[in-house]
């Protein structure tokens, strides 16, 4: 029970004074985060920020320059099974004959050697985590037919498929229309809420995913503001991130960024 | 016709033909999906060089061959994965190494129908210790491919995922370019320089249009491979032309009939999910997804150089 107490207090992310530089450019500058469990946070921030960077940082593929980084109590390594990840939306190319279903299995055993057999706890599993996306009536369609959401839909289920207390998207909401953007945010709500899976996306629009989102990471300039959206998406706020006038407007109940550089 | 069985150099040319179809139907669909066909071309003829250079020095051309090949497949490994940025110096290196082969060539006359063979291809020279050697790389190959299978196929469809997963993608990426090196090399005495693409390409483009799933195109294109390389080594037995001709033409003949045939199942194949295809919010915008996810993954590219 001790054990029990002690996991939940532990942040599933714990990160201090991250210092990150690649060919020698300063992508993030002292950057502290505290994230707790079951928390949505929305990654925010122009291109080239670090938001991806930040990720690659959390996922083990990239080392800090300086500062500290603990993930679920430990430090970052590759290819830990705790932590889903579905990088920005990549085409799966049209004559890809591979199906969805292959495709998502990678999740469960991708890294492993060998040409592996088919099992049938692992046909479960992925028919388990297709169900999960609503993707069963297309889990045996070769993934160059899929739509763009659909595709995205997949690449969630893949990474939830090791069932992680950690899911990282990146701009999962691209290149979709209003509905299917529905259908994802709604997805992230029941994983995140349902399953008590922390998840960080990084987006560049809040608005559709503002009814799940926690706190906001702001990235600009190297720098980074983490809280609550009403206290980081504010004219003041992020002026100082950006070091220039940035103000936020907010109408027809979203909010929009305007500034001379962003 | 079948007579010619009996001799031990068409044996020997059927046992080497049947190990190399086998090889290159598993490392060229890998070839396919990575999108490197042309970098596997062009390792044939980088490996040219090499292999006009070796005779010149008085080694087995296929030393040569093999030295060339593997230094290209290390050097285009290490390329990276800008396709078009690859394909460029991919191809400037090529021409330079056939100007050099030619030049290595002209050298030496005496070697000139050596070197038409590698070009062209001569299947029906070889010895019994070819077979064993072609024999030894095709099973190497074949293990390594076979161990590499789940990290390769998952690297090469998601590099990012993959490598967030814990594959080692670049140096997987080498090692596969290193065993098509070995393939090309040993595909060489059938099919030539020249016509590499027929062995390589030629059985997975064709299997690829029948089936979906990996294994069946592989098996499918491993077939296709078997039965061209019998049938042009017996039909040629019996006649003047080379070998590497009845290999191509049944190659493309195949891949043609296929082709025209295979909107036949492949309607089908759509019919069977209507929902996919056919979703009102999807037709709204049905050119989106591809073509803005490309430009997408363009600017995500150039983050990654600017980072």
């Amino acid at each position: 029970m001790e054990s029990e107490t002690l996991q939940t207090s532990v942040p599933v992310i714990d990160v201090e004074q991250l210092h990150v530089r690649l060919a020698g450019r300063t992508i993030l500058e002292d950057i502290n985060l505290c994230i707790a469990e079951g928390e949505c946070i929305t990654v925010l921030g122009p291109n080239g920020a670090g938001k991806s960077t930040l990720f690659k940082v959390l996922l083990g593929l990239l080392k800090p320059s300086a500062g500290s980084v603990r993930v679920l109590g430990q430090p970052p390594r590759r290819g830990n099974k705790q932590i889903g990840y579905a990088p920005q939306h990549r085409v799966l190319e049209a004559e890809l004959a591979l199906r969805a279903r292959d495709v998502v299995g990678f999740g469960l055993d991708g890294n492993r050697w060998g040409p592996g057999w088919p099992s049938r706890r692992q046909t479960s599993l992925i028919d388990q985590a297709l169900e999960e996306v609503d993707g069963t009536r297309f889990a045996n369609v070769p993934v160059g037919q899929l739509s763009g959401g659909e595709q995205q839909r997949l690449l969630i289920a893949q990474a939830l498929l090791t069932h992680p207390r950690l899911l990282l998207l990146d701009e999962p909401l691209a290149n979709l229309d209003i509905s299917r953007e529905r259908e994802i945010v709604d997805l992230i709500t029941k994983v995140c809420r349902q399953r008590n899976v922390t998840v960080m996306v990084v987006t560049h629009d809040i608005n559709p995913l503002l009814s799940v989102t926690d706190r906001v990471l702001y990235l600009a300039n190297g720098h980074g503001a983490l809280g609550m959206p009403n206290e980081v998406i504010t004219g003041a706020t992020l002026s100082q991130l950006y070091g220039s006038p940035v103000e936020v407007v907010e109408a027809l109940d979203r909010l929009f960024v305007v500034g001379a550089q962003i | 016709m079948f007579d010619a069985l009996h001799y031990t150099y068409i044996q020997n040319a059927l046992l080497a033909g049947s190990l190399v179809a086998v090889v290159a139907a598993l490392v060229g669909y890998f070839l396919v999906i990575r999108g490197l066909t042309f970098a596997g071309h062009a390792m044939s003829h980088i490996g040219f060089a090499g292999a006009t250079g070796a005779l010149l020095l008085g080694v087995d051309p296929v030393f040569g061959l093999l030295v060339f090949t593997i230094g290209a497949g290390i050097g285009i490994g290490r390329l990276g994965s800008n396709v078009r940025q690859r394909d460029i110096v991919i191809g400037i290196m090529m021409t330079l190494t056939l100007g050099l082969g030619s030049m290595f060539i002209s050298l030496y006359h005496s070697y000139a129908e050596q070197a038409y063979s590698i070009l062209i291809g001569q299947v029906l020279g070889i010895s019994q210790t070819d077979v064993l050697v072609t024999a030894i790389f095709s099973v190497a190959v074949m293990s390594v491919i076979l161990i590499l299978f789940r990290p390769l196929l998952f690297c090469s469809i998601d590099p990012e995922v993959a490598e967030a997963r814990g594959v080692p993608v670049e140096r997987l990426s080498v090692l596969f370019l290193v065993l098509v090196a070995i393939t090309v090399s040993m595909s060489v005495q059938f099919v030539g320089i020249l016509l590499i693409f027929t062995l390589l390409v030629g059985p997975v483009a064709t299997a690829m249009r029948i089936f979906q799933r990996p294994l069946w195109v592989i098996v499918c294109a491993m077939f296709l491979g078997l039965s061209s390389i019998w049938a042009s080594i017996i039909v040629a037995a019996n006649g003047d032309w080379p070998v590497s001709f009845y290999i191509t033409a049944i190659s493309f003949g195949v891949y043609l009939l296929v082709r025209v045939l295979s909107p036949l199942w492949i309607g089908q194949r759509n019919e069977q999910c209507p929902s996919v295809l056919f979703t009102p919010a999807d037709t709204l915008q049905p050119e989106r997804g591809p073509k803005q996810a490309a430009t997408t993954q363009v600017s995500g590219s150039l983050q990654e150089v600017s980072h």
